[in-house]
């Protein structure tokens, strides 16, 4: 058998070989992956009637915390972040600090939030005003349907924040 | 096949068939190390005995730990703690022994540094070294997951969301490494295989690399001198054991570890049975809740060097925001230890104390890990934020500028 | 010698970082608080120096207390079950019967007065506000009536044995109604639902108290959970020092029940450790006498 023949079926056998490692591979981060039941994991939904102001109602979203806090009179909305729903203004946002993920508490004689990990500071807003924290508290998706807000979809009303921060 | 005559005893019948009185000389009688050494030396065999104890208290720990986030909790601090013979002795053992072998590895690894033992032929030892180093923290990391306590819960919440800070594919791939949105019973499970059974061959490999590496450039011994093996082993051999400079293996060298190993076993054990609390802390005997925070988070000891690094840059400058700049020098604190070899630019093999410059800079190095590791315990509140900025600072400029310093040494001692 | 001098460098550092990650990092996280005071001196509206008269305090027992509690160590049993006490009122009222033994005088005294004030939950209930604490305050009542009935309930409390069950039983009175004890399979008298809504939290379950909060901590919580944990539910309990130390040694039977065994244990293996140590010494010595 000459060289370059024998080089070739060399190769030709290393390529294969190559091939079913990186399908292997490939098979193996799917594994990996979040399972389809974690990925469909169900809609939040929140009746947003019967919260008092300027006190904080968290709920469980995707294993995550949703501050939900409905303003008082004194309490000012912020363009872009403040969600209207009937005639008072909310703070929908996910209640993970932006640094490392605490779970800041509201401190509402201050009405503002404080993590206890990290000393971050947030608004009533949510917006990070001191410490750590890289960018205001998050968003989650959601949906206005009434007086109920349906985490996880995304309605206009949430596209239109988006589109202004 | 040869021919084999009828063996007269035990030791001739495994001879015949294994090899074993080659390989005892090759492993044990006849494998030479220094005799011009100090207790120091010792922290491999007491690295390899720690592992053993590891492994075996692992086991059993084994039997009765459910890895399911409703069960894991009471598995083990009923169940292996309470119910089970011994089991209290074999939890106790792991734990403590998790965080000592960390203190035994730094103390190994900057004896490595102080005597310069990387160098010239020994880059693989390092390495090897490192590799191994680098398993053990992913190993401790998924182990203080297992007892599913706050500790547990948020150290790991913490540590996977680092990794969101890589560009682009950071978001998903927490969501990879978790399994879920969370840390939950995915993660627990697949923490679980990565404790037991992934690392530890891993480990077992890097270890069979690094005594393997050991082989031909041979230990370093306190004066960083080179001396030709070979012809010491014969003066040795030959019955000359006080003038050779090498001692063997077995039993010379082990008689000594063995008398170390015994004084840290004390100490160990005193540990073990008495003082406990820094490996076992106790806000980790509260069941894990994702969504109650606990009021200070802090990794294990061994881990708040690094971690304060991380946590260090806490403003932007520039473009990039403090966490970014955290996330940059996180990585490279983590890996600038990998290339020591080749950031220390001098030929010279001695300890740190005959070498001018290069011992300034060991001790500020020493200095600047302790400061980053009590200050990654504090709250970053106040004045601790900027006495960890600038400990994380230092260690950037300490590395960056090794190469530097060293290169500085080596010209004055030609000049000498 | 050079191996001792490495050692104490070593010795230095090690200690060095111990202290500031230990003892000093946990001080800066969690400062000390004031000492537990079992005088309740703060209590203040009784004149606990009266003496009290048995018989009139069983009297006024009968007539203003077992509506609502069971006191079954003079007759008077539980008439509610559980769950429907518990619906009824908010959380289990307690059996009254160890009430004499495991409060402490003044407290118990001063509590009767008013219950609010002397459990320090003047922020969850406060004056004129919409929710009202369960027990009405006897503020009416003269000094010397309020010393009668604390002096019948010591009279009639039974008297415990020194060991696990007597302990247990100092635990079920004073926590029992609101926590677990899943380890020692004691669940709360209350059921969690119920005490979700009146509490506003489902109160932990203290299986491994004495271990996440430790001696030191209980110790100063029980008698005064304010100072350490600001805006809790929970109430300070009100515990003479005795039957506080029995809660907590019960925690410690059944959250730290190897302990005895652990201490034991331990000195063996020292004690081995220190043989092995010393045997080790003189084998090495024999040995490296042939190489130096």
């Amino acid at each position: 058998m000459d060289e370059s023949r024998r080089g070739f079926v060399g190769k030709a056998f290393g390529a294969v070989a190559a091939v079913g490692g990186v399908a292997s591979l490939l098979a193996m981060k799917k594994t990996w992956d979040p399972l389809p039941s974690v990925m469909s994991a169900g809609f939040t939904t929140v009746d947003v009637s019967g919260l008092e102001a300027n006190k904080l109602e968290i709920v469980v979203w995707r294993g995550k915390p949703i501050f939900v806090l409905k303003y008082s009179a004194d309490m000012k909305p912020t363009d872009g972040r403040s969600v209207k729903i009937g005639e008072d203004y909310y703070s929908v946002m996910i209640g993970l600090c932006t640094h490392l993920g605490c779970i800041p508490a509201y401190r509402n004689d201050q009405k503002d939030f404080k993590c206890a990990c990290h000393g971050g500071e947030f608004t009533d807003a949510g917006i990070n005003k001191f410490g750590p924290p890289p960018r205001p508290l998050d968003i989650p998706p959601f949906k206005l349907d009434g007086v109920t807000l349906v985490l996880g979809e995304e309605g206009p009303e949430y596209k239109a924040m988006m589109a202004k921060a | 096949m040869a021919e084999f005559k009828k063996a007269d005893s035990m030791l001739e019948w495994f001879d015949q068939r294994l090899g074993v009185v080659k390989f005892a000389k090759v492993m044990m009688t006849e494998y030479w190390i220094p005799k011009n050494i100090n207790f120091l030396w010792a922290m491999g065999v007491l690295l390899s005995v720690m592992f053993a104890i590891l492994l075996v208290s692992g086991i059993f720990l084994l039997m009765y730990y459910k890895p399911d986030v409703n069960m894991a909790f009471d598995s083990v601090n009923y169940t292996i703690m309470q119910e089970v013979g011994y089991g209290w002795l074999f939890r106790h053992i792991h734990a403590v022994g998790a965080s000592v072998v960390f203190l035994i590895i730094y103390i190994h690894m900057f004896t490595g540094i102080y005597y310069g033992s990387y160098k010239k032929g020994r880059e693989m030892i390092w390495i090897s070294g490192m590799i191994l180093f680098m398993l053990f923290s992913a190993e401790g990391f998924s182990g203080y997951m297992l007892p599913w306590g706050q500790m547990s819960y948020w150290a790991a919440y913490v540590i996977t969301e680092i990794f969101g800070g890589i560009p682009l594919i950071g978001g998903d791939l927490v969501v990879w490494i978790r399994g879920n949105f969370y840390v939950a019973d995915s993660t627990l499970t697949r923490f679980f295989m990565l404790h037991v059974l992934l690392i530890p061959l891993g480990i077992l490999g890097a270890i069979v690399l690094h005594f393997y590496a050991l082989r031909f450039p041979h230990v370093n011994n306190v004066e960083g001198e080179f001396f030709d093996f070979d012809e010491e082993a014969e003066k040795y051999l030959a019955g000359k054991h006080k003038e050779s400079k090498v001692v063997p293996f077995w039993p010379v060298f082990l008689s000594k570890d063995f008398f170390v190993l015994g004084v840290f076993l004390v100490f160990f054990f005193y540990l073990v049975f008495f003082h406990y609390d820094f490996a076992m802390d106790p806000i980790n005997f509260d069941k894990a809740d994702g969504l109650k925070t606990p009021a200070h988070i802090y990794p294990e000891w061994y881990f708040l060097w690094s971690y304060e690094v991380l946590r260090g840059w806490f403003f932007p400058v520039g473009p990039l925001s403090g966490k970014d700049l955290g996330l940059m020098a996180f990585g490279f604190a983590n890996a600038i230890f990998l290339v020591m070899p080749w950031l220390d630019r001098s030929p010279t093999v001695k300890p740190a104390n005959q070498r001018p410059y290069f011992g300034i800079w060991f001790w500020l190095m020493i200095a600047d890990l302790m400061v980053l590791t009590l200050f990654g315990k504090l709250p970053p509140t106040g004045p601790n934020a900027w006495v960890g900025f600038g400990a994380s600072l230092t260690f950037l400029v300490l590395f960056i500028a090794l190469p530097f310093v060293t290169i500085a040494e080596a010209k004055k001692a030609k000049g000498k | 010698m050079k191996e001792f001098k490495i050692l104490a460098v070593l010795v230095v550092l090690v200690g060095a970082l111990y202290y500031g990650i230990e003892p000093f990092a946990h001080s800066v996280m969690h400062p000390e608080v004031a000492p537990a005071n079992f005088a309740f001196d703060d209590l203040k509206n009784v004149d606990t120096s009266l003496k009290g008269n048995v018989d009139n305090g069983k009297v006024l027992v009968e007539a203003n207390c077992i509506a609502c509690h069971a006191i079954e160590a003079a007759g008077h049993l539980q008439i509610m079950s559980n769950a429907d006490a518990a619906a009824a009122y908010g959380v289990n009222p307690p059996d009254l019967s160890s009430a004499g033994r495991i409060y402490d005088k003044n407290f118990l005294a001063n509590f009767i007065y008013n219950p609010v004030a002397a459990m320090k939950l003047d922020h969850k209930y406060p004056v004129g506000g919409a929710k009202a604490f369960p027990m009405p305050s006897y503020n009416w009542m003269q000094p010397q009536d309020i010393m009668d009935v604390v002096a019948y309930l010591q009279s009639i409390s039974p008297k415990v044995t020194e060991d696990k069950a007597g302990h247990e039983a100092t635990f079920k009175a004073a926590c029992s109604r609101c926590h677990a004890m899943k380890y020692g399979t004691l669940e709360a008298t209350t059921p969690a639902e119920t005490l979700k809504t009146y509490l506003g939290t489902t109160p932990p379950d203290l299986s491994q108290h004495i271990k996440s909060r430790g001696e030191h901590y209980l110790h100063s919580f029980i008698n005064n959970p304010q100072v350490l944990l600001a805006g809790t539910a929970m109430p300070r309990v009100g515990l003479t020092e005795k039957a506080q130390e029995e809660v907590i040694a019960y925690m410690e039977e059944i959250g730290d029940s190897k302990k005895a065994e652990r201490e034991s244990v331990g000195l063996w293996v020292m004690g081995y450790s220190v043989v092995f140590a010393l045997l080790a010494y003189l084998w090495k010595r024999k040995i490296w006498k042939k190489v130096h």
